[in-house]
């Protein structure tokens, strides 16, 4: 298999569909000449033209609201929002449109677009610009959300999403478009609503999700030093979430700590801890332990920074903790 | 577009060495960001005013003390003109306890609100309302105080910059709308994506006066700004100012410019604000090279002065994490509902 990074694995899942579908678009700030602002529509234009890989104005809610009735009449459109942190600006057409249509009048008509965009921290960029906020969307019925977090799954969720018939928000993590790792060749899809399961074990339930596998694999690692033999789980999509995958390695561990690098309060990780405790209390030896972002806009200055996410370490305590 | 002048006669000598020192500042101050970013001393996206100095230096230098200013994300150079500490500037761009925003802001967040200047802001056109409500303030509380919103051009095609526009207009506050015009938003030019490139037009189309001015002559655009002013403060309702210019670096930090000829960047250097004015300012007679060779000495202290100072600025504490999350308020422990105690 080669080994590629994720920017590229997102590249030719999109170059994929737009050969196999002449109505697959693109379209965004920045997507043609200039490739992306994380470089993954590198060399798109060349290949497809400015039909099909087109450049938006500085607009979010015009252009998304744009591929979302580009969608309704027959596209599919890719649509990529430079940042999660401009979709702010575009929520009235994702939620009050996009997540509705489908059901508000009565299924006559679907809404097959992607909503691609970059999340997360850790690149110093500071209070505006360096939000987590996928559990915000999964809150939203009509919405699906894939969250990958790694080079294989990115294609592979990708290429899912683009034959989904509903409106997926498709998040990327900010961080990682440099991460490496092999990518199966060609048709390879991945499913909806089936988490990875990253690494099994025995003791504990260690779940994240986009960039917070990082910290969750660390744990697992760490905590192997210890002889706690930690069972990794990588959500892929936050909606449809995989209960099943939760909920069997919980009631065969009997314990769990959630990883988010989202704020705490209200967070997804609080939906996690809730459907684990409806549907598996009898299973539980110690109350679900949560790893989130501490509740601050994210400050700029790099220690703060370093202090107001979660890192490997923290999951190891919190994990200690339920012993 | 040569700085005509005339129109330098009419301003002291003093005055003009100021706006001169102000632009050399700015230029060299960023210049040695750009340094300390390759150094790894300051981090995230650093966006260089490099090439703009005499547009916010102009605008600026018109502005009273009780005049307000919003501006986005390129913003150092205005902070500098606004009379913002430049050690306490370059403190914020190492993310030291030191910064004007305690190192909780950074590059794109640079607020000083003792001068007055209310803030970069990262999301494009986002903070053009707020100059609108400032502007409201000042007309409910009776002052002939403007605020200023500063905008680039890739501002013109969000839904704030139309609906800003709009309530300035029909409010009529007192506010300056300055676009600073250089073709570019990131690696997107204007004319790709906007349907008209003539930006002033745009507010014209909402009744609000507006015209273009040359942004790369610092007295002409001093001179517009004064005449924006003096409708404004009179109560005239919002103005608006287009100001040609041109970015001489990249966007960020780490832009390969592939989307503009370099043929193109050359030309507007060859127009450099800094340059045409020091030697309008020789030709008239009014400075002679040795004066402003001193200027840039000067100007090299001040700048060698605030990277030190930054570099030997303490982090802020991890302990400090949370604090400033919210204002106190005076009813934070009340305990029960009701009518207050007297
Ligand atoms: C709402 C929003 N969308 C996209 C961005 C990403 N972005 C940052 S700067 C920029 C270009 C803005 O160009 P312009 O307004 O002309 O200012 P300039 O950088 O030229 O000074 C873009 C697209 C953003 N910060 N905010
Ligand atoms: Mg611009």
């Amino acid at each position: 298999m080669p080994e590629m990074l994720i920017r590229e694995a997102l590249r030719e899942a999109i170059r994929e569909e737009m050969l196999a579908n002449e109505r697959v678009i693109l379209m965004g700030e920045d997507v043609g000449p200039y490739g992306g602002a994380y470089g993954v529509s590198k060399g798109l234009l060349e290949e497809f033209g400015p039909d099909r890989i087109i450049d938006t104005p500085i607009s979010e809610l015009g252009f998304v609201g744009a591929g979302i009735g580009a969608a309704m009449a027959g596209l599919r459109p890719i649509v990529e929002i430079m940042t999660i942190n401009f979709s702010f600006l575009a929520l009235d057409q994702i939620i009050n449109s996009a997540s509705k249509i489908h059901y508000m009048f009565g299924g006559q008509v679907s809404v097959p677009v992607v909503i691609r965009m970059a999340s997360g921290a850790r690149l110093s960029v500071g209070a505006q610009h360096s939000h987590s906020i996928e559990g915000w969307f999964a809150h939203v019925p009509g919405l699906k959300v894939a969250v990958p977090s790694n080079p294989a799954d990115s294609k592979g969720l990708l290429k899912t999403a683009m034959r989904d018939e509903n409106p997926v928000i498709f998040i990327e993590n900010t961080a990682s478009y440099g991460m490496k790792g092999e990518v199966p060749e060609g048709e390879y899809y991945v499913p909806f609503g089936k988490a990875r399961i990253a690494r099994q074990g025995k003791d504990v339930t260690i779940i994240g999700y986009s960039g917070s596998v990082i910290e969750a694999t660390k744990a697992g690692e760490l905590l192997a030093q210890e002889d706690i033999d930690a069972e990794v789980i990588d959500l892929r999509t936050l909606r449809p979430l995989d209960k099943e995958a939760i909920l069997e390695s919980v009631k065969k561990t009997g314990r769990c700590v959630v990883v988010e690098h989202a704020w705490r309060f209200g967070g997804f990780g609080a939906e996690i801890a809730a459907i684990i405790q409806e549907e598996a209390f009898d299973y539980l030896d110690a109350p679900v332990g949560r790893v989130a972002g501490v509740e601050v806009p994210m400050p700029y200055s790099m220690p703060l920074e370093v202090a107001a996410l979660p890192t490997g370490e923290q999951v190891v305590e919190a994990v200690r903790a339920l012993f | 577009m040569v700085v005509s002048e005339r129109s330098l006669a009419s301003i002291s000598k003093e005055e003009l060495g100021k706006l001169l020192y102000q632009m050399i500042l700015i230029r060299r101050f960023e210049e040695k960001a750009a340094e300390m970013y390759a150094r790894g001393k300051i981090r995230g996206f650093l966006h260089l005013y490099i090439g703009q100095e005499a547009v916010g230096v102009g605008v600026i230098s018109r502005l009273r003390a009780d005049d307000y200013i919003y501006s986005h994300y390129r913003e150092h150079g205005q902070a500098i003109a606004r009379g913002l500490d430049p050690k306490a500037i370059m403190a914020e761009l190492f993310g030291k306890a030191t910064g004007v925003s305690r190192g909780l802001g950074g590059s794109m967040h640079i607020f000083d609100i003792s001068k007055r200047f209310m803030g970069g802001y990262a999301i494009v056109a986002g903070h053009m309302p707020l100059a609108c409500g400032t502007a409201l303030a000042q007309k409910h509380l009776g002052t002939d105080a403007v605020t200023v919103s500063i905008l680039g051009d890739g501002a013109v095609n969000e839904g704030a910059f139309h609906e800003a526009l709009n309530l300035a207009a029909v409010w009529k506050l007192p506010v300056l709308f300055l676009c600073e015009n250089n073709f570019y938003g990131m690696g997107t030019a204007m004319s790709r994506v906007s349907a008209s490139t003539d930006i002033y037009k745009r507010a014209e189309a909402y009744g609000i006066r507006s015209e273009q001015v040359d942004g790369m002559d610092v007295i002409e655009v001093a001179k517009k700004t004064e005449q924006a002013l003096q409708l404004i403060r009179r109560g005239e309702g919002p103005y608006f100012l287009e100001a040609i210019t041109y970015r001489f670096r990249g966007h960020s930090m780490a832009d390969p410019e592939l989307y503009r000829d370099k043929s193109e960047v050359d030309h507007w250097r060859q127009n450099d604000p800094i340059k045409t004015f020091s030697d309008a300012l020789i030709q008239g007679g009014m400075f002679n090279q040795g004066e402003i060779e001193v200027v840039w000495k000067k100007v090299e202290e001040e700048v060698e002065e605030a990277a030190r100072f930054a570099d030997e600025s303490p982090f802020p504490d991890v302990s400090t994490l949370t604090n400033h999350m919210y204002a106190p308020s005076p009813l934070d422990n009340l305990q029960t509902e009701g009518p207050l105690d007297a």
